[in-house]
């Protein structure tokens, strides 16, 4: 359950939605006339990407304690199964519906 | 004009209905094993609209209140949408007042149909775009509030649904490494993460983390280009 009072909820959802809105629509405000992207940000528009969601990947892993209860144990395997189902049928929802029911079986028979 | 866009429109948007509504589904249950009613979801879905920020502001709801790391992180993860406006630019000129919904509802799947699409030459080309994003904003809307009333009424512990979120990241994240021709970027990601992750503990090592991913990238930035020219000329055709 969330510690935050309504207001704090609010203005992290409200974060959340003006992040994603200037993403979205400065590009449209910035370059009116045709003028050319810089080469920066070309570059990091290219390269970002793959580090966010590297990191996206440690951070759903944040609370998992490697020292101590199941060791991360579930996790590692619900990984594996979704990158193993991912890299074998290139399916994204297969992917993610089996290592999740996977992680969720374990869990339950833990 | 209408209905011939809309008529035009929605068989484009079938394979993202699928997706959406198994994603948004499992975003809603996943929202209500988290406490939350199905109010959340469904203003979260509605105004943010774009599904891996929405996972990922569940658990930053869940966390403490860090408003300023909650707007780096959305901007962060939402940074690709740039690339997707300046490809817009000229396909969004003179579509009138349709034109700022177009920008607020372009999320990834939006915006590669309505990217990719050649729009007959009858059909009008503002309708068109404006369906396609009404459609996909609708499956999704509809599926996480769905997910959110039915998550209460499921018998079986939810509780490991958040999983769903690790998952889509991991596909995500493999996609993008079979994908690219140099894998430094998605390791500067893992590893940065994960050593930040151990000096600075789980509530506080995203910003340094964030900065620390920037700051390299802008370091190598010589390096990268070098090596992406040369793997090029090995693989022209790729």
């Amino acid at each position: 359950m969330s510690s935050m009072t309504l207001a704090q909820q609010i203005i992290t959802i409200g974060m959340c939605i003006l992040g994603t809105m200037a993403t979205r629509y400065l590009p449209f405000f910035i370059f009116k006339e045709n003028k050319k992207t810089p080469e920066y940000i070309q570059y990091l528009g290219k390269f970002l990407p793959s580090a966010v969601f590297g990191m996206l990947v440690i951070y759903c892993l944040k609370n998992v304690e490697v020292l101590h209860g199941t060791h991360g144990i579930p996790e590692g395997i619900s990984i594996l199964v979704t990158a193993v189902l991912h890299i074998w049928k290139k399916n994204m929802f297969l992917s993610i519906a089996g290592g999740t029911i996977c992680y969720m079986l374990i869990l339950y028979f833990l | 004009m209408k209905r011939r866009a809309l008529k035009a429109a929605f068989p484009r948007t079938i394979p993202i209905m699928t997706g959406f509504i198994f994603l948004g589904m499992a975003y809603g249950i996943y929202m209500n094993a988290s406490g939350f009613s199905f109010i959340y979801p469904f203003f979260m879905s509605m105004l943010i609209f774009g599904g891996s920020l929405e996972f990922v502001c569940v658990e930053m709801l869940l966390s403490p209140f860090a408003p300023v790391q909650v707007l780096i992180m959305a901007v962060m993860i939402q940074a690709r949408h740039l690339f997707y406006g300046l490809s817009m630019l000229d396909k969004f000129k003179g579509l009138g007042w349709k034109k700022y919904y177009l920008i607020f509802g372009m999320c990834d799947e939006t915006f590669s149909v309505n990217y990719t699409s050649e729009i007959p030459e009858d059909v009008d080309r503002g309708w068109f775009y404006f369906f396609v994003t009404l459609l996909n904003q609708f499956y999704w809307v509809a599926s996480a509030t769905i997910g959110g009333i039915i998550g209460s009424l499921l018998k079986f512990d939810t509780s490991g649904i958040s999983f769903v979120m690790t998952a889509m990241f991991v596909v995500i994240f493999l996609d993008q490494w079979m994908k690219e021709k140099i894998h430094v970027s998605s390791m500067i990601g893992i590893l940065v993460s994960l050593v930040c992750l151990i000096l600075f503990g789980a509530d506080s090592f995203m910003i340094p983390t964030m900065i620390l991913i920037v700051l390299l990238l802008t370091v190598l930035r010589k390096w990268l280009e070098q090596c992406a020219k040369l793997k090029e000329k090995e693989e022209p055709t790729k």
